[in-house]
């Protein structure tokens, strides 16, 4: 057996571990050509005095969807409450026999979800719009988890900004719109199934001492900033026009660009504007939000 | 024996796996540990929790790695990704070796997620242990490679599992990681007698071993990691020590945990075979 051959075994084996189960959770008895996959396994898995070889085969057929299914459910509890489980079911599978992991770690397995809803909207309708929110807010919640925390700009260098100069946020930063109140279902959700552990967010603890939280989101356009600070994840709600500031640098605008994007269609006065855009400053310095771009940064 | 040239010659004792369940009591009340063992994977990350808690660990005890995602037998090439985040960890942890399994589990990029078994064919030993070469290179720390548990077994092998981990460790210069659990759950799977196995691995490569729990249905024995460790396997625990002297021991229990107390109290179990083999030596010839 050479190396192509070891190949062509190991993609072999990949397809029918990979393949779909039924409805049963168990491995299915014909594939997508009608071949037997009985044959397929007897042709290369040997059989032993108790099971066949399609029966050992589909000891990890089971065991691949299964890992799978426990992570991804791990993940979005969120979604599935807002779709339901029958629902929630439904896409999972679906999404991951379209998007199988092309990483080392099952943390990424999520990566494409919200753009997967967005073209596939007939898995969560009528609840689409708040259903891609919260994949977005659940997916924004494991980003700021544990992805990067690059140097924030320093006072000097906030002070040292103009019109052209040009920002980056905080990798662990990440920006959600949505139309409902998804961030304190999610906080509902995930309080009611663990408790407030120690990966809470601010609004965990906001939640203790409010009343108890409906896990079905209000109705209302939100902002929010999902970030972390000391090792915990937080939803802050932004202001629409702190929210398209953000969006703006996030897309590579310069400051100029970006605060003429915050304030279009803003109600806001002009001496309103000048206040919102000092104590946002202050307020995005003291988080240190902000950074150098890469590139400048590495010239 | 205990400490070779496949453990950074270390001299470790009965670690535990650490997992997120008990960080709480770790941090809070410092249990005496002789090391922990921690999955690679889980710390090679950009930030966040996961390191902090990596980092306070570090500062008291001593750390080993072990990966899942290696893959040393798949056919297509390391990912230079996966390594460069990989070396990272190594630098943080300063892992005095490091151990990931004689399995493949991805193509062509995708991953399975899961452990499968080799074909156990001569030109499959030498492409694994080429893999297992150039990673040490990379790296630039002692390997030790994992026997797996197994449900199926190719109709291409040409050899047996234990004569292929030889092949491999011999032509990969590595350790070896011996899964004294693992071997009971494919011995029951496969029909062979678990002994030979173990009397066949050559005792001078063996850097660590892991002991496990594991579950039996009806026709088959699934490697779960959910249980205490069972007679036969500690049956087999002790032929090991025996032949490679106290070698650094690893209690595995990953799903279904108890307390911190209960998974410790279950892994100093180990020290009974440690310490009468302090006392006698082991059989084998150190490399």
């Amino acid at each position: 057996m050479n190396a192509p051959e070891l190949h062509a075994l190991q993609q072999r084996m990949a397809a029918a571990v990979m393949r779909p189960l039924t409805r049963e959770e168990q491995m299915r008895r014909r594939d997508e050509q009608g071949q037997s996959i009985a044959d397929e396994a007897s042709a290369f898995i040997k059989p032993n005095d108790r099971l066949s070889s399609f029966e050992r085969l589909e000891i990890y057929n089971r065991q691949y969807w299964f890992r799978l299914f426990s992570s991804f459910e791990e993940d979005f509890p969120g979604l599935k409450s807002i779709v339901g489980t029958r629902r929630f079911e439904r896409l999972m599978r679906a999404y991951l026999e379209a998007h199988p992991s092309r990483s080392f770690t099952l943390r990424n397995l999520g990566s494409s979800l919200v753009a997967w809803l967005e073209k596939n909207p007939e898995y969560t309708h009528p609840k689409t719009g708040d259903a891609i929110a919260m994949a977005a807010l659940e997916w924004a919640h494991i980003e700021a988890f544990d992805n990067e925390r690059r140097a924030p700009l320093s006072t000097n260098e906030i002070a040292a900004l103009d019109d052209t100069s040009r920002l980056e946020l905080q990798p662990y930063l990440r920006l959600v719109e949505a139309p409902s109140a998804v961030d304190d279902a999610l906080i509902a959700i995930r309080d009611a199934s663990q408790g407030a552990g120690p990966q809470a967010s601010n609004a965990m603890q906001i939640h203790l001492v409010r009343s108890v939280r409906s896990r079905k989101p209000a109705p209302g356009k939100i902002y929010l900033a999902i970030h972390r600070h000391e090792d915990s994840v937080y939803y802050k709600r932004l202001s629409r026009e702190d929210y398209l500031l953000l969006r703006a640098f996030e897309r590579g605008a310069s400051l100029g660009e970006a605060i003429e994007a915050a304030f279009a269609h803003s109600t806001l006065s002009e001496s309103d504007r000048a206040n919102q855009i000092q104590s946002t400053f202050h307020y995005l310095m003291q988080m240190g939000w902000l950074c150098t771009p890469r590139m400048m940064e590495s010239q | 024996m205990p400490a070779n040239r496949f453990n950074g010659f270390k001299d470790y004792g009965v670690g535990i796996g650490l997992r997120v369940p008990h960080y709480r009591h770790i941090l809070e009340k410092k249990p005496v540990v002789d090391w922990f063992e921690i999955i690679s994977e889980n710390y090679m990350v950009d930030a966040g929790r996961p390191l902090s808690v990596l980092d306070n660990i570090l500062e008291q005890y001593r750390v080993v790695q072990h990966g899942v995602s290696m893959y040393f037998g798949s056919a297509e090439p390391h990912s230079r990704e996966h390594l460069r985040r990989l070396k990272e960890l190594v630098r943080r942890t300063k892992t005095p070796w490091l151990s990931d399994h004689l399995c493949w589990g991805s193509v062509d990029g995708t991953y399975t997620h899961d452990l499968l078994p080799m074909p156990y064919t001569f030109e499959a030993a030498r492409l694994t242990a080429e893999k297992i070469r150039q990673a040490q290179d990379f790296l630039e720390v002692p390997i030790a490679v994992e026997n797996v548990s197994s449900y199926a077994e190719f109709h291409v092998s040409q050899m047996t599992e234990w004569e292929f981990l030889n092949e491999v460790v011999e032509h990969a210069d590595c350790g070896i990681l011996l899964d004294v659990n693992n071997i009971y759950v494919s011995s029951q799977n496969h029909n062979f007698d678990p002994h030979i196995y173990v009397n066949s691995v050559p005792a001078e490569r063996v850097a660590q071993i892991h002991i496990a729990g594991h579950s039996r249905f009806e026709k088959y024995i699934l490697d779960t990691h959910d249980h205490p460790v069972l007679d036969p396997v500690w049956a087999l625990y002790a032929r090991a020590i025996e032949r490679c002297g106290p070698t650094a021991t690893l209690l595995e229990w990953d799903d279904s945990i108890p307390s911190f107390e209960e998974v410790h109290a279950e892994a100093l179990k180990a020290n009974r075979y440690l310490k009468s083999q302090t006392e006698t030596p082991a059989l084998a010839v150190t490399a």
